[in-house]
């Protein structure tokens, strides 16, 4: 026996929820925007072709160096003596911390290897020469 | 003449919502900057912690103020180090490497040393202090 089915399935993608699914990506996104804390000094990067990526943001430290040999730790001026004080507070807080050191392309190396020596009287050795990709 | 206002339910429009929503999103899609930090990695040795070695095992790198290099006593182009350094650790893979700046020489030049020897796959490297 044939039944006629009176009731007729409507096949819509229900949209009434959209706003709540769209909200939780935008609460995501919100969560995961990280503004700028510091903003360094200018300079321009090396570049180096066998480049490591830092694994996370949160054990690593930057120090800025420029070409005109100032050195500045969370936007605040350093002597190369100073270093040493920040970065031990800095590793007795965080064992993990991995120092990002961006130091210009014309800075000089005697400031550079007086910042590696306060490093490793600050017990702070984990270090990452920050650099750009090299394309050949 | 005074017209009688029928009250109209006072909601707020929901249709909307959703654009709304979608432009915030854009919004904060568009500026999240995912911007890993990149460089090249290395670990300095504790303070105090010095090892005598045996001269045979060390390989001298010195920079000079001009960004030449001198590899153990021989004057190298910067971009024929690595292929240099490879030849060496195959003779002796204990080898290691002791770079040396000059205090008026360039970060820029030490950087590509030491991406050059990172290249070599040295893993061995030993910063000496530059005067």
């Amino acid at each position: 026996m044939k039944v006629d089915r009176k009731t007729q399935l409507d096949s819509e993608i229900p949209t009434a929820s959209m706003p709540d699914i769209i909200f939780m990506l935008l609460i995501f996104f919100m969560v995961t925007t990280v503004l700028r804390e510091y903003s360094g000094l200018p300079i321009s990067l090396p570049k180096a072709k066998r480049i490591e990526k830092l694994k996370s943001k949160r054990h690593t430290s930057h120090i800025w160096v420029s070409k005109e040999g100032l050195v500045s730790i969370e936007d605040k001026l350093y002597s190369s003596e100073g270093v040493r004080h920040v970065m031990y507070e800095k590793r007795v807080a965080d064992p993990q911390l991995v120092v990002s050191l961006k130091a210009d392309e014309r800075s000089k190396m005697g400031l550079i290897s007086d910042i590696h020596t306060e490093l490793r009287k600050a017990d702070a050795l984990k270090l990452n020469y920050s650099s750009k990709t090299a394309v050949d | 003449m005074a017209r009688k206002r029928r009250f109209k339910g006072g909601e707020i429009p929901t249709s909307s919502m959703a654009d709304i929503a979608f432009l915030l999103l854009i919004f904060f899609l568009v500026t999240t900057t995912i911007d890993m930090d990149k460089g090249l990695g290395m670990v300095l040795p504790a303070e105090g912690e010095e090892l005598e070695i045996n001269k045979k095992n060390i390989l001298n790198c010195l920079i000079n103020s001009t960004g030449n290099v001198l590899l153990g006593g021989e004057a190298v182009e910067v971009r024929n180090l690595a292929k240099k350094v490879r030849q060496k650790l195959v003779e002796n893979d204990k080898l290691i490497i002791s770079v040396k700046a000059h205090g008026a020489s360039n970060y820029m030049d030490y950087v590509k040393v030491i991406d050059q020897l990172k290249q070599a796959n040295a893993t061995r490297i030993s910063i000496a202090e530059s005067n």
